[in-house]
């Protein structure tokens, strides 16, 4: 496919660990691959002979999530039913100290559920049961496997739907979901993941299952379904969850506005926001992004235009009807030289097919891209954006944009030809340089697609070492052992070196085995 | 760093159905790293659906292939992966980044047949189907005894014995999926003559399946062409086209079929084939592709793709040509399922609703979970099935859920396995080609002809 950052733990001496990554730091390259092969036949007893993949070409087929940036082979990969069974493999590994992994429908784009060579790959794909669809609470109840359209299409003939809508939807789990706290286009009105999960089963990292919440809206004490949820799983895997579903609207209008630049686009945005019209949806696309979903879909956006909104409406049909006429007001007003307007589920899906594509698209006016993830303030969007043009004048890197520009969620497209020596590291670095913008406008790494391994080493970009210790101390208080899902989200020195690159080696204390370190 | 993507060729198109063309003349490794590992092929795919494991995922298949790529060698647990998948191309159709799912599994499976020595009994059981299923005459001479046999009632005692079952499951599976004979058919003349004014002539494709178990099909075919003005050219000599061996990885078989089929459709001297089969029309119109993976000439080649040029199915050829003949009410309440190698391998989905919709008082019902094949998959029911006899009762269970009386596909191994599917659960419900309602359509025949 193309090159890669393979690891193979093998090689490696037991001393590059650290030590928040015991079952690693005292054992031998042998002695991991014994405990490993001793633990076969009692995952088989738990999964079923064909609920564990041991065949090393078969095995290898899961090296990769969606960013195959990021690949390393699994010891083993189970395939388990019940959360029973996950629980009691979460257990085993525990009671063996062996590292687990979850995985969801491997669609992160994070490497978040990058597989461990010395450890357990835990797969929900064999749990894809909606067990309950509950239109008068409003809820439903799935296992964590099941993709996130599935639940749409199983509450649709109450009148209902599952409003987080990742553009992967048709695939991604619901598990991976809960994982990475997924959002989506329409999370701008509403909300994550985080916001529509009621209830939670899990399998902690010690092999117990937990129920937290349920079918009502709210419990007392400590939220630990929001502490769990894009908790990436660093504390369990989520084995069953009570979504929140949400009435079909009586509407859907969807308008797109063509303006000849950005700025102009950005201006409508902060108007329609100002009014207080709280829109479904509101993504820009800018003119290289065009270009490309012009080349690949032929979504036919208006001729000369620099950048497109598109702003979607839901609700009653007389709000909606309301609104559509207010952002058409205030898109005029900000320099729109088109509007065009759908309420038709055709003619809709004809103006998201630009957008939608625009991703796999940009590969048509480019050899090689990197989609970068980042949040500003949406306040500071045209800034910054100013600030992208010039990063890519001045590096020569094209970037296109797209993003959701309601919340101030970007996705930079860096574009680079891959068989040009050096441009793969041009690129990362202009992707880099786009991160710390978003951090200097007071925004975040990562929007969506999570932190996983991709970016656990830009945490200390955005976070103190005290904030880090404090995540990790409350990463501890599940998982005292280090088992679950070890060196993502947070960053260890062995993954990102020693911050701020005083130290090369472990420190002394931490080898001696009387300080700990993340 | 986060997502890094490799553009696809420039002359593939977005859409799924696109994806082969233009990928010919690209190399193997170049058609495998267009996939950027995506996942959203995997809803799509019928073993993804059934087992929930990667390797049997389209991503998975393609990891694997890049991994016998690397290494030079299949392992024995790939060679597996690769013989689950059905082939229908569903994973094409769900592709964002326009990978030919389709050439590169067929080139694979040319190659586990090439370099990968299969067990005595796999060997010869595959050796028998390709004996007998390409020959019409030879399935042709099947149709007595099979007559015979379904008369006598034998069926029942020898079916509750297990002992084909025991012999060999794909023997057993045949037994099963094979169509209830009915009486002689007519031959078909070389030409059948336009119904008024000639608007067009146009070859048409007999088949091999369908010419020796669905005569009447054929004959439906010709009928609705004939009276929408066209003069139908059906040349005598024509054999199997190739597709049921190039979809198992036979290539140098495939490409003498393809061959022959060029000579005797180019000697026919017509503007269009038209082909009433789904598999067989998408293998045709991959003719170049299936020639060149055999090392034939590059005039051979030319030739094939210019008959591939003019090769349509029958829904996309009427579509096309527009309405002439009068549409007499039909009161049925029909249910259409679509056949992977007509929606996803040749992305004709709209033509055959269209066609039927067009016919007073016909309901046509669209089935759930419309992308997922029934698991007939040419010779895959014989060769696998276990799996495909799990996704036949999935699709039963969609289409009876439709409350449909009458079933209409638009190729004959679909027809063959829902059918026996049904059958075999107590449901039974009459099939029919697109092609056979619009002929009682036409000739205002009453619903009892179809149900």
């Amino acid at each position: 496919m193309r090159e890669r950052a393979i690891r193979d733990r093998s090689d490696e001496s037991p001393h590059d660990r650290s030590t928040t990554d015991p079952a690693g730091a005292a054992h031998g390259r042998a002695d991991r691959a014994d405990r490993l092969s001793a633990l076969v036949p009692r995952l088989k007893r738990i999964c079923g002979g064909d609920g564990v993949i041991t065949d090393a070409s078969r095995r290898r087929t899961y090296e990769s999530d969606g960013l195959t940036y990021h690949a390393e082979v699994p010891g083993v990969v189970v395939l388990p039913t019940t959360a029973e069974q996950v629980a009691e493999v979460l257990g085993l590994c525990a009671a063996e100290g062996v590292p687990f992994v979850p995985r969801g429908a491997g669609t992160g784009l994070s490497a978040g559920a990058l597989p461990r060579t010395d450890g357990v790959l835990v797969t929900t794909s064999r749990m894809r049961r909606v067990i309950e669809v509950d239109p008068d609470n409003e809820c439903a109840v799935v296992q964590p496997g099941v993709a996130n359209l599935d639940i749409t299409r199983a509450a649709a003939p109450y009148g209902y739907y599952y409003a987080p809508d990742p553009s992967s939807q048709q695939v991604c789990s619901v598990g991976g979901n809960i994982a990475e706290n997924s959002g989506g286009a329409h999370c701008l009105k509403y909300g994550f993941t985080v916001n529509h999960v009621l209830g939670l089963q899990i399998a902690t990292p010690q092999g117990g299952l937990v129920r937290l919440g349920g079918k009502a809206p709210e419990a007392p004490g400590y939220d630990l379904i929001g502490a769990f949820i894009g908790s990436e799983g660093t504390l369990g895997i989520a084995t069953e969850a009570t979504v929140r579903l949400v009435r079909t609207p009586q509407k859907v209008t969807t308008l797109l506005a063509a303006f000849t630049g950005m700025d102009a686009g950005g201006e409508a945005v902060s108007s329609v926001v100002a009014e207080g019209v709280l829109p479904a949806a509101v993504e820009m696309m800018d003119a290289l992004s065009i270009e490309a979903a012009e080349a690949a879909v032929a979504c036919d956006y208006p001729e000369g235009a620099g950048a497109v909104l598109i702003v979607e409406l839901d609700g009653p049909a007389a709000d909606v009807d309301a609104d559509a006429a207010m952002v058409r007001r205030l898109c005029e007003r900000a320099g729109a030289f088109e509007i065009r307007e759908a309420s038709g589920a055709a003619e809709r899906a004809r103006i998201w097919k630009g957008r939608k594509s625009a991703f796999a698209a940009v590969g048509r006016i480019s050899p090689a891209y990197i989609v970068q993830d980042g949040v500003v303030p949406r306040t500071a969007l045209g800034e910054v954006l100013g600030d992208i043009a010039r990063l890519s004048a001045e590096s020569g890197i094209r970037v296109a944009n797209v993003f959701h520009a309601g919340d101030g969620n970007l996705h930079p497209l860096v574009l680079f030809d891959d068989a040009e020596p050096g441009a793969g590291e041009r690129a990362a670095e202009v992707s880099g340089a786009i991160l710390d913008l978003c951090i200097r406008h007071g925004g975040s790494i990562t929007g969506e697609h999570g932190v996983g391994v991709d970016k656990a080493c830009s945490m200390p970009r955005m976070f103190t070492p005290q904030d880090l210790e404090t995540m990790d101390l409350f990463r501890r208080a599940f998982d005292p052992a280090g088992v679950a899902n070890p060196e993502k989200l947070l960053p260890t020195p062995r993954l990102c070196g020693e911050v701020p690159g005083v130290r090369k080696d472990v420190h002394p204390l931490v080898a001696e085995g009387r300080a700990e370190q993340f | 760093m986060t997502e890094s993507a490799k553009s696809a060729d420039g002359t593939e198109g977005a859409e799924g159905a696109e994806n082969g063309a233009g990928t010919a003349e690209r190399p193997f490794p170049d058609l495998l790293s267009d996939c950027v590992h995506c996942g959203f092929c995997l809803p799509t795919c019928p073993t993804y659906v059934l087992w929930g494991e990667e390797m049997d995922s389209p991503r998975g298949r393609i990891h694997l292939m890049g991994q016998a790529e690397d290494e030079g060698v299949f392992t024995d647990a790939s060679v597996g992966h690769f013989d689950n998948c059905l082939g229908c191309l569903a994973c094409v159709t769900a592709c964002p980044s326009g990978v030919a799912y389709d050439a590169l599994i067929e080139t694979t499976r040319a190659r586990v047949e090439e370099e990968h020595e299969r067990p005595r009994a796999e060997r010869l059981i595959r050796s028998a189907i390709f004996s007998l299923f390409p020959y019409r005459r030879r399935l042709g001479l099947m149709r007595g005894p099979l007559r015979a046999y379904q008369a006598s009632g034998l069926a029942k005692p020898l079916r509750s014995s297990g002992v084909l079952e025991r012999v060999s499951p794909s023997v057993a599976a045949m037994e099963r999926m094979a169509p209830p004979i009915k009486g002689k058919v007519p031959a078909l003349p070389e030409r059948v003559p336009a119904a008024g004014r000639r608007r067009a002539v146009v070859g048409m494709l007999t088949g091999c399946v369908q010419g020796a178990f669905f005569p009447q099909v054929n004959t439906a075919t010709a009928r609705v062409l004939a009276s929408e003005g066209c003069e139908v050219v059906i040349p005598k000599g024509q054999g199997c086209c190739g597709a049921l061996s190039s979809h198992s990885g036979r290539a140098e078989e495939a490409a003498r079929f393809a061959e022959e089929t060029v000579r005797t459709f180019e000697k026919a001297g017509v503007e269009s084939v038209v082909v009433n089969s789904a598999g067989c029309g998408g293998t045709m119109k991959h003719y170049g592709r299936v020639l060149r993976e055999a090392g034939r000439p590059d005039d051979l080649v030319r030739r094939a793709e210019a008959l591939s040029a003019k090769v349509v199915d029958f829904s996309e050829y009427l579509a096309e040509l527009g309405p002439r003949a009068e549409r007499h009410p039909l009161p049925v309440k029909a249910a259409y399922h679509d056949a992977c190698h007509l929606s996803h391998g040749q992305g004709v989905t709209a033509e055959p609703r269209d066609l039927l919709r067009s016919i007073p008082d016909l309901e046509v019902a669209d089935l759930p979970n419309p992308e997922i094949c029934c698991g007939s998959a040419g010779v895959y029911n014989l060769l696998n099935p276990e799996p495909a006899a799990e996704l036949g009762t999935r699709k039963a269970d969609d289409v009876a859920s439709t409350k449909a009386s009458l079933l209409v596909a638009g190729n004959p191994g679909c027809s063959l396995q829902i059918a026996a599917t049904m059958r075999e659960r107590g449901e039974e419900i009459a099939v029919a080609h697109t092609a056979q309602v619009l002929d009682a359509s036409i000739r205002g025949l009453p619903p009892s002809a179809l149900v």
